[in-house]
């Protein structure tokens, strides 16, 4: 998966969040796992976490008939991605952020480049490149593992609410 | 010649989409309806604890109103379109305003403009107050002129 989005930080645009020394590869995919695994949507949806990187994340989600948007060709419907896209792009900036901080997704823009395909499950991969006081920006992929065929990419901003805690006050990550 | 492009021409002449949102699981999955309501096509998303993205707050996963947008700009550019076939979605862009608190959530879409075979669609969901969005989108989608299944 060495796609063109492994471009981190040559920007020189430097990051809020950019100096933190790199973290155990352990310890990010079990802040990674918390995340993904606690929404409850996610659940339903059965998404799962399936790696961590520094500002990046992978998850997963499995065919099933209930996300059916097409009968005719039985094609899960663009809203499953967008769930997919939107939580792996909010589960990317907790990683950059490290610190339990409330977000919310201000936008997100998906192109969907082909149909996925049907029993084939379909993999997010997020990053976060960039973290300012009060943004985080994010793109993302979606693919089919193996063959590594797009389905859909994205981008998104989110606003971080600094000096605000998780669970109290803030939209959070919704 | 199919039961979906079938459901599609009676769900348009009768205004009546129940068997064609009947007809298409992921809606079922996430309980969104469209209803006709003073001659509009409403979407409705009718809440549920398994929508919630945010279990804290609590708030609607941001995922499941980009679902409600995009259903609702389906149906909206399958009324006013010829086509017997689903809309196929390129694009779609999505402002979140408001969080989604958990209760039900609406949606209506506008046709910005109708092309042989693009149509842009505006969308708007609220919840209590019609006035106050909690997300807007743009999303565009491709219609084939005929039924090809």
């Amino acid at each position: 998966m060495g796609r063109a989005m492994t471009r981190t930080r040559q920007d020189g645009s430097g990051n809020q969040d950019g100096e933190k020394p790199p973290l155990d590869p352990l310890v990010l995919a079990q802040i990674a796992e918390a995340i993904a695994s606690h929404v409850p949507h996610n659940q339903a949806l059965g998404i799962r976490f399936v790696s961590a990187e520094e500002r990046c994340v992978t998850l997963a989600l499995p065919y099933d008939e209930k996300l059916v948007g097409n009968p005719l060709t039985r094609v899960i419907h663009g809203g499953a991605i967008t769930t997919l896209l939107d939580g792996t792009c909010g589960t990317a900036v907790f990683l950059a952020l490290r610190e339990p901080i409330p977000i919310a997704t201000l936008d997100l823009r998906i192109d969907y480049l082909r149909p996925a395909t049907p029993e084939k499950e379909v993999h997010a991969r997020a990053e976060c490149f960039r973290t300012t006081h009060n943004v985080a920006f994010v793109r993302c992929e979606a693919f089919h593992p193996g063959s590594g065929e797009l389905v859909a990419v994205a981008n998104g901003t989110f606003i971080i609410f600094r000096g605000k805690k998780l669970g109290h006050r803030g939209r959070g990550k919704s | 010649m199919n039961l979906l492009a079938d459901l599609v021409r009676m769900s348009r002449e009768n205004r009546d989409f129940t068997a064609l949102v009947d007809a298409i699981p992921y809606l079922k999955f996430l309980g969104i309806g469209m209803e006709s309501v003073n001659g509009e096509l409403v979407g409705k998303m009718t809440y549920a604890d398994a929508l919630i993205g945010n279990a804290s707050l609590p708030a609607l996963h941001g995922g499941t109103i980009g679902a409600l947008l995009e259903s609702t700009a389906i149906f909206q550019a399958l009324v006013e379109s010829e086509t017997l076939v689903l809309p196929k979605i390129v694009t779609i862009t999505v402002d979140f305003l408001r969080s989604g608190r958990p209760v039900d959530t609406f949606a209506r879409g506008t046709i910005t403009k109708q092309g042989k075979r693009v149509v842009n669609v505006s969308v708007e969901a609220w919840q209590e107050d019609r006035t106050r969005p909690i997300a807007r989108a743009n999303a565009i989608f491709i219609v084939e002129p005929f039924d090809e299944g």
